[in-house]
C-alpha cells in the first residue's frame, strides 16, 4: 500500500488536485475612519476549527449554522487584526448569511469596525486556520474609494500593510460622474421615459408649418424639467432627507414610463409636457440616488460625489437627445416616423415597462432586461 | 474578479427583478464573482446547505477523531502525528481534497522546519511537499531519506515518481534499481514497466508487467487498477488500441472508485471519437475538476446542452484558483482554454508555463497541440527535443510533433 501511493504518482501528480483548497474571501471597504466588509468562510472549514454538524449526521443545516453564529463571528474574529497606525479597529458583525461558491456552502459574515482616526495605513493581520491547515488562504480584496487591490494571506504573510492613498477631489468628482453616465447608459427606463416625451416633440406645429425652433425649445424645456426634478430627489434622498420604499420607487418609475408612452398614443396631456417631465422627474430622482447609495458615498466628499454624479447622468442623458433629435427632426414627417417610430414606439415602450410594473409591484419575474 | 463598478453595473442591469426584493448590492456582496451569486438567508432551519465529505460514523472519520485527541494531548508525540499525516494524505488522493494535505501539515509541525527531522517525519513532509509541486523540496527531503536508509521503498519510489514527472529518466532509472532491493516484484517491476514504458520501450514493459501482474494476481483492487491502467496506456503507445481497450474495461469493472482511471478511459475514448461513451462515465464526477473538464469535453463534441454549464462550471473554478494564484492546474487549464473557450494563445501560455515544472506525456501533449494550434513550432520545442530524447512510442504525439515540424519547412 505505501508504494502503491507513488506509483499512483507515477501516473499524475496534478491529478491528485481535484478539488479547490480551503480558501476564504475576504473584502474590506475603507471610508475615512470606518471599514466594512464581508467575510466568506467554508462551512467544511468552520466545522473542522469549531464543530457545526450537532446532529453528528454528516450534514450541515441552517439550523446549525444559526447555533453557532456567535461562536463562527467570535472565532473567525479573533483571527482577524485590523489596524490603523498603531491602533487597533475592533470589529463586530452586522448581518449572517451563506452563500453558494463554486466549492459549496460558505458563511457570509458581515462586519463593521471603526478606527481612531482616519485610516491611511490600514494593517491586516490574518491567522484564520494557520494551525489547522497551514495550506488555506485569506483573499482579501480591499476597496478605497473607487480604487480596489487584492492580496493572499497565509502563513507565511499573516501580515500586510496597505497605504491607502488620499483620494484627490478630482479623481472623485470625476469617477462619480462617470458612474453617472454609465447609470443613464443602463438604466433603459430612464431612457424610455424621456424618449417617450421626446417622440412627440418634433411633431409640433407652428402657424401650419414644421419648424425647428419650437420642435428644439420643447426638447430643451422637457430635459431642463427632467433634470431639475430628478436633481431635487436625488440629493435629497442621497442626503437621506427623504427616502422612499425602492419597490414603491421602481414602480413608480414604471408607471411613468407606461404613462409618458401612452400619452403619446391616447393623448391627455398635450402641451405641457415639461410639467409631466418635471413631476415623474421626482420619481426617477430616488431611483437614482438607490444607485448612488449602492455605490457608497464618501464621507468626507458627499457634495463631490452628489454632483459629479449628477453631472454625468446629465451629460449621458444629453448624448441620447443630441443623437434622437436630429434623426427625429430629419424623419418627423415620414409616415415611418409618425405611425412606426411614434405610434408603434409609445405603444411598445408602454408594453415594456407595463411588464416592468407587473414584475416590480408583484414582485416577479417576467422578462429580466 | 470584478471591480465594484462592474458589480454595481451587473446588480443595476437586473435591477428591475432584484431591487424590489430590497436587495442592497453592495459592491463588495460580489466579491469573488468567480464563485458566488448573491449572499442570503436560507428560509428554512431544515435546510441542508454542506454534506461533510466523511461522515461522522465513518471508521476513517473515527480513526482521525482519535488520532487528533490523542495528539492534542501530545502534540511532540511523532508516531501519533505521523500516522495521523499519512492518514490525511491518503485522504488527499482519495478525495481528491487539498484540504487534507493542510491537515496532515498541521500535524507535522513541531518537525516542519527542523533541518534534519526523524527519517518518518522526513519522507512524509517529502510526499507533502511533492502534493504542492515543492518537487526540489521534496527531492532534497527524500535523498537525506534514502542517504539515512537506503532500504526506505517507500523513499525510493517517490524519488522515482518525481524524477519521472521532471523526465529525469536517468535518476529514476537508479531508483527503480534501488527499489527492486528492497520491495516485492510486482511494485519493482511495475516501476520499470513504467519508465520503459514511457521511454521507447513500450512493447518489452507491458510484456514484463503482464508478466509479474500474473504471477501477483492477489494484490489489492487499487493496485490491480494502477496496473490494468499502466498496461492500456502501453498497449496505446504501441498503436494496439483494441488491447488498450480491454485493459481499461477491465480496470473499470474492479468495484472501486479511480479517478485516475476514469480521466485516462476518458481521454482514450474522446481521443477515439467515442464521446457518447464519456457521458455515462463521468456524468456522476462534475464535483472533479478533472473528470468535468472530461465531462464537457465530451459534451461539446456532442453538443450537448450541458456543455455550456459546465464549461461555466469550470471557468468559476480556475477563476478561483488564479485568485488564490495556484499554479497546480495548469495542464487542465490550458486544455480547457485550446479546447473549451478556442482561446490559443492563453492555452500555449499555459501549456509553456506547466512544462517548467511537469514532464510527463500528458504535459506534453498539450504543448505539442496548443503550439500547433498557434502555428508556433518554436514554443513547442522543448517537447519536441523531449521526444527525441525520451523516444516516447504515443502515436497521437508523435503525429502532432511531425505536423508542428512540417510547419517549420
Amino acid at each position: 500500500m505505501r508504494t502503491l501511493l507513488a506509483l499512483l504518482l507515477l501516473f499524475a501528480a496534478a491529478l491528485a488536485h481535484a478539488h479547490k483548497p480551503s480558501d476564504s474571501y475576504l473584502a474590506i471597504r475603507a471610508e475615512g475612519a470606518n471599514l466594512s466588509g464581508q467575510w466568506d468562510i467554508a462551512l467544511r472549514d468552520l466545522d473542522f476549527a469549531i464543530g457545526l454538524d450537532d446532529s453528528g449526521d454528516g450534514d450541515i443545516t441552517w439550523g446549525e449554522v444559526k447555533a453557532h453564529q456567535a461562536d463562527i463571528a467570535a472565532y473567525a474574529l479573533a483571527r482577524l487584526k485590523l489596524r490603523s497606525g498603531d491602533a487597533d479597529c475592533p470589529a463586530h458583525t452586522t448581518e449572517f448569511l451563506v452563500d453558494d461558491h463554486s466549492d459549496g456552502a460558505y458563511s457570509v459574515m458581515r462586519f463593521a469596525a471603526t478606527c481612531p482616526r482616519e485610516v491611511t495605513t490600514l494593517e491586516i493581520t490574518y491567522s484564520l486556520f494557520a494551525d489547522l491547515d497551514p495550506q488555506h488562504r485569506g483573499l482579501l480584496r480591499l476597496e478605497h474609494g473607487v480604487a480596489t487591490r487584492t492580496a493572499i494571506f497565509g502563513p507565511e504573510r499573516a501580515t500586510q500593510s496597505f497605504e491607502l492613498a488620499k483620494i484627490s477631489a478630482l479623481t472623485q468628482f470625476v469617477d462619480y460622474a462617470r458612474e453617472g453616465v454609465w447609470h443613464i447608459w443602463i438604466g433603459i427606463d430612464h431612457i424610455l421615459f424621456l424618449l417617450s416625451l421626446l417622440l412627440p416633440a418634433v411633431l409640433v406645429l407652428d402657424g401650419g408649418r414644421w419648424r425647428f425652433p419650437p420642435a428644439f425649445w420643447d426638447v430643451f424645456k422637457i430635459v431642463t424639467s427632467f433634470t431639475v426634478a430628478h436633481s431635487i430627489t436625488l440629493s435629497l434622498a442621497a442626503l437621506g432627507v427623504i427616502s422612499l420604499p425602492s419597490r414603491l420607487v421602481e414602480s413608480a418609475i414604471a408607471t411613468s414610463v407606461v404613462l409618458a408612452a401612452l400619452n403619446n398614443v391616447f393623448p391627455v396631456v398635450h402641451g405641457r409636457r415639461w410639467m409631466v417631465a418635471f413631476a415623474f422627474g421626482l420619481i426617477h430622482g430616488f431611483g437614482f440616488a438607490s444607485v448612488l447609495r449602492d455605490l457608497g458615498l464618501p464621507q468626507g466628499a458627499l457634495l463631490i460625489a452628489l454632483v459629479g454624479f449628477n453631472l454625468g447622468v446629465e451629460v449621458g442623458q444629453l448624448a441620447i437627445v443630441s443623437a434622437f433629435l436630429p434623426f427625429a427632426y430629419g424623419l418627423r414627417a415620414s409616415w415611418f416616423y409618425r405611425r412606426l417610430v411614434f405610434v408603434g414606439g409609445s405603444i411598445a415602450i408602454a408594453a415594456v415597462a407595463g411588464v416592468w410594473l407587473i414584475e416590480r409591484a408583484f414582485n416577479m419575474k417576467i422578462i429580466s432586461p | 474578479m470584478i471591480s465594484s463598478a462592474t458589480a454595481m453595473r451587473t446588480s443595476r442591469t437586473s435591477i428591475i427583478g432584484t431591487v424590489t426584493d430590497g436587495l442592497r448590492a453592495l459592491a463588495i456582496a460580489s466579491f469573488a464573482a468567480a464563485a458566488c451569486a448573491a449572499p442570503y438567508v436560507p428560509k428554512d432551519d431544515a435546510t441542508v446547505l454542506e454534506r461533510l465529505p466523511v461522515r461522522p460514523g465513518d471508521p476513517i472519520a473515527r480513526e482521525l477523531r482519535q488520532l487528533r485527541t490523542e495528539l492534542a494531548a501530545n502534540p511532540r508525540k511523532r508516531e501519533t502525528a505521523v500516522r495521523l499525516a499519512e492518514r490525511y494524505f491518503e485522504l488527499a488522493t482519495s478525495e481528491g481534497d487539498p484540504r487534507y494535505v493542510g491537515y496532515a501539515q498541521a500535524a507535522l509541525k513541531p518537525w516542519w522546519d527542523l533541518p534534519a527531522p526523524p527519517l518518518d517525519v522526513l519522507v512524509m513532509r517529502a510526499i507533502l511537499k511533492q502534493y504542492s509541486h515543492d518537487f526540489s523540496g521534496a527531492m532534497r527531503d527524500l535523498e537525506a531519506a534514502t542517504r539515512e536508509d537506503a532500504k526506505n521503498a517507500r523513499a525510493w519510489s517517490w524519488r522515482a515518481a518525481i524524477h519521472m514527472v521532471q523526465a529525469d529518466y536517468e535518476k529514476a532509472r537508479e531508483d527503480c534499481v534501488a527499489l527492486q532491493n528492497v520491495e516485492s516484484e510486482l511494485y519493482a517491476v511495475g516501476c520499470m514497466a513504467y519508465l520503459d514504458g514511457t521511454t521507447g520501450k513500450a512493447a518489452a514493459a507491458h510484456r514484463a508487467l503482464s508478466a509479474a501482474f500474473a504471477k501477483n494476481a492477489d494484490v489489492p483492487r487499487e493496485v490491480k487498477v494502477w496496473v490494468l491502467t499502466r498496461l492500456a496506456e502501453m498497449s496505446l503507445r504501441q498503436g494496439d488500441v483494441k488491447q488498450a481497450e480491454e485493459h481499461f474495461r477491465a480496470a473499470y469493472f474492479e468495484p472501486i472508485n479511480d479517478q485516475f482511471l476514469l480521466a485516462a478511459y476518458a481521454d482514450f475514448l474522446l481521443d477515439q471519437g467515442r464521446p457518447d461513451e464519456v457521458i455515462p462515465l463521468l456524468v456522476d464526477w462534475v464535483k472533479s475538476d478533472i473528470l468535468l473538464l472530461r465531462l464537457a469535453l465530451a459534451e461539446q463534441a456532442l453538443r450537448a446542452p450541458k456543455a455550456r454549464e459546465h464549461i461555466e462550471a469550470l471557468r468559476s473554478r480556475f477563476d478561483a484558483a488564479a485568485l488564490r494564484g495556484d499554479k497546480l492546474h495548469q495542464q487542465e487549464e490550458a486544455r480547457f482554454n485550446l479546447y473549451l473557450l478556442g482561446n490559443k494563445e492563453k492555452a500555449l501560455a499555459l501549456a509553456q508555463e506547466n512544462w517548467k515544472l511537469q514532464r510527463e506525456p500528458r504535459d506534453a501533449r498539450i504543448l505539442l497541440e496548443a503550439a500547433f494550434a498557434m502555428k508556433d513550432p518554436k514554443a513547442a520545442q522543448e517537447a519536441l527535443d523531449w521526444l527525441e530524447r525520451s523516444g516516447h512510442e504515443d502515436p497521437v504525439l508523435r503525429r502532432t510533433a511531425e505536423k508542428l515540424k512540417a510547419l517549420k519547412r
